[in-house]
């Protein structure tokens, strides 16, 4: 691809320093213009993204490993066969969907819920506003380590409270079979909620006030309002926030990595966590670059799937 | 403004709302008093209580934290590393951003698509090859290999972000200059650059946010402590802490907290309408 940038774009006229053009003149000069300002961008882009993205993807065909002198040879999809009787990443391929759909959804209820809240006038609002958006501000690493304070067995103050109502207050959440996926799926729900929140009251605010009038001059309850205008005039800004935070969530690492390192006994062993010790702890590249081709088809699929009964509806 | 139509609801559903919020002000919140609560308390008290004003509030764990080489050392090549990349994106993407905006090219389309692209394919595709070649220029485990990938992966954002401020700015501006006799440089440097600059601003903030909190790319890139990144060292520490340690490492989070915040704080109300205009524009 960067080669044929190249070729298009070799001779810099001195276009850039033309004075305003008239409207209507062949827009040749502009054209090379754009490319002369594009470039600097596109080069790197191209070099270090796009080139590794299709060399991943291809790596998965490869029995490529770490080291230096390795050399990868075409193995068709013999890592794909292997994968399939790998019961360990399926599992982990699990683990990340629970995780991804439960997050995603309980984000978007509790985003809405919020937007709802911040869009009316209520007192204490900047600050509900304020601190809707820190988490967003914030380093996955340093809210992993913030909630494992909350969630800490002797000193975290969710243990307390347990107590303090009568129930066992020497839970260790992050630690023990059952708990340690929802507990870190709570952890997801609250570094996740700026965007959904923010983008959900951006959509609210969009909402035509006219609307609402008139429905409320002829009587509609305000249940029957948000249901019949408040949600239709939202629901692309829904269906793109949503998707969006699905993809994020199952390609989500750092978080999940302090929290729990995918412990105990691989219970959050999410998929992008699973392929990084495969890559990084064992060097196996090419079976690692298998997981992350499985991983993307099933992402394609699903969002296809989801877009489709979206837009299907509306028409 | 939808709010209108809400103007006087009935006392229930008023007091209903408010304990709402505040249910989200502690879920939100509490965590953050929390860690602030912990960094002030000595090592006993973590110790032996679970009370959440500390009994004898102390600034010894930030003493700790700040006397910790490593913490100070990463910390520094955080900030080299984000304030690099800032740059470098700024300087590539603002003539780019302009092209991809006055000039209606496939650029637009491209770069769009491309931003959807990279955020669907999981980094792990990505990272091995960029780990192989930057291991064949010598570059891994190293700060200048970290900030090439910071500003690829920086680039596409922020050239989206850039882009919708370019179209903000009224076509009639620029042309009014030429008929006045402006060079094109000129009017590029003197009238579009200024109303420019918020945007830029906006722009500079996040990707600075963006790169100084950055962890996967750092964990696989770096190996050797001292080219470390302030979350690599944190996520270190977090494996070694013991119960005695927690305070150090909530003041050593706090720290690394802070310059995300007052960035964040800077930009926050044009941050949120800057996307909401590159979405609208794009």
């Amino acid at each position: 691809m960067s080669t044929d940038v190249k070729t298009t774009t070799t001779p810099p006229r001195r276009g850039a320093e033309r004075p305003g053009r008239p409207k209507g003149t062949p827009r040749r000069g502009e054209r090379r213009e754009a490319w002369f300002l594009v470039l600097p961008a596109l080069v790197p882009i191209a070099l270090f993204s796009v080139y590794p993205l299709i060399q991943g993807v291809y790596l998965g065909f490869t029995d490529a490993e770490a080291g230096l002198n390795q050399t990868a040879d075409f193995v068709g999809l013999e890592n794909f066969e292997r994968l399939l009787g790998n019961d360990m990443f399926w599992n982990s391929f699990r683990i990340g969907l629970v995780w991804a759909f439960s997050v995603t959804i309980l984000q978007f209820f509790a985003g809405l819920g919020l937007a709802l809240l911040l869009n009316l006038d209520l007192r204490l609002r900047w600050l509900a506003r304020t601190l809707a958006l820190v988490p967003w501000a914030m380093p996955p690493v340093i809210v992993a380590i913030m909630w494992r304070l909350m969630l800490n067995p002797n000193y975290g103050p969710i243990n307390g409270w347990m107590d303090a109502i009568g129930l066992p207050g020497d839970i260790n959440w992050l630690g023990s079979f059952s708990t340690a996926l929802p507990a870190v799926i709570v952890v997801g729900v609250w570094a996740g909620m700026p965007q959904t929140t923010i983008t959900l009251l951006a959509g609210l605010q969009s909402v035509d006030a006219t609307l609402h009038e008139a429905a409320a001059v002829d009587g509609a309850s305000t249940w029957q309002r948000f249901r019949h205008i408040t949600m239709p005039s939202l629901k692309p800004v829904i269906v793109a926030i949503t998707s969006l935070d699905f993809i994020w969530n199952f390609n989500s690492f750092g978080l999940v990595y302090v929290l729990t390192a995918g412990g105990p006994g691989g219970k959050t062993m999410l998929p992008m966590l699973f392929a990084y010790n495969e890559a990084f702890r064992y060097g196996n590249f090419g079976y690692a670059a298998a997981m992350g081709d499985v991983m993307v088809v099933l992402i394609v699929v699903l969002l296809l799937f989801y877009l489709r009964s979206r837009f299907r509806k509306e028409a | 403004m939808s709010t209108a139509v809400w103007k006087e609801p009935k006392p229930a559903s008023r007091a209903l709302q408010y304990v709402a919020l505040v249910g989200y002000l502690l879920f939100l919140g509490f965590p953050l008093v929390w860690m602030l609560s912990t960094a002030l308390k000595g090592p006993q008290e973590i110790g032996t209580s679970t009370t959440f004003f500390p009994r004898d509030p102390t600034l010894g764990n930030f003493g700790d934290a700040l006397q910790r080489a490593d913490l100070l050392l990463s910390a520094r090549n955080s900030l080299l590393v984000a304030v690099a990349t800032t740059v470098l994106v700024i300087v590539v993407a603002l003539p780019a951003a302009y092209a991809l905006a006055r000039f209606r090219t496939r650029f637009r389309a491209l770069a769009n698509g491309w931003i959807i692209v990279s955020q669907v394919f999981p980094v792990v595709l990505i990272i091995i090859p960029l780990f192989l070649i930057l291991q064949q220029f010598d570059l891994d485990d190293r700060l200048v290999g970290l900030t090439i990938v910071y500003v690829v992966y920086s680039l596409p954002f922020g050239l989206w972000m850039l882009q919708g401020y370019v179209a903000s700015i009224p076509r009639d501006v620029e042309e009014a200059g030429a008929i006045d006799g402006a060079g094109r440089l000129r009017i590029l440097r003197s009238i579009v650059l200024p109303l420019l600059i918020p945007g830029v601003v906006a722009t500079a903030m996040f990707t600075l946010i963006s790169s100084w909190n950055e962890f996967f790319f750092a964990l696989v890139l770096i190996q050797s402590p001292e080219n470390s990144t302030l979350p690599l060292t944190l996520a270190r520490f977090v494996g070694a802490e013991g119960q005695v340690q927690l305070g150090a490492l909530a003041a050593g989070s706090l720290i690394a907290t802070i310059p995300s915040l007052i960035f964040f704080s800077i930009i926050q109300r044009r941050l949120t309408s800057g996307l909401l205009s590159g979405a609208v524009k794009g």
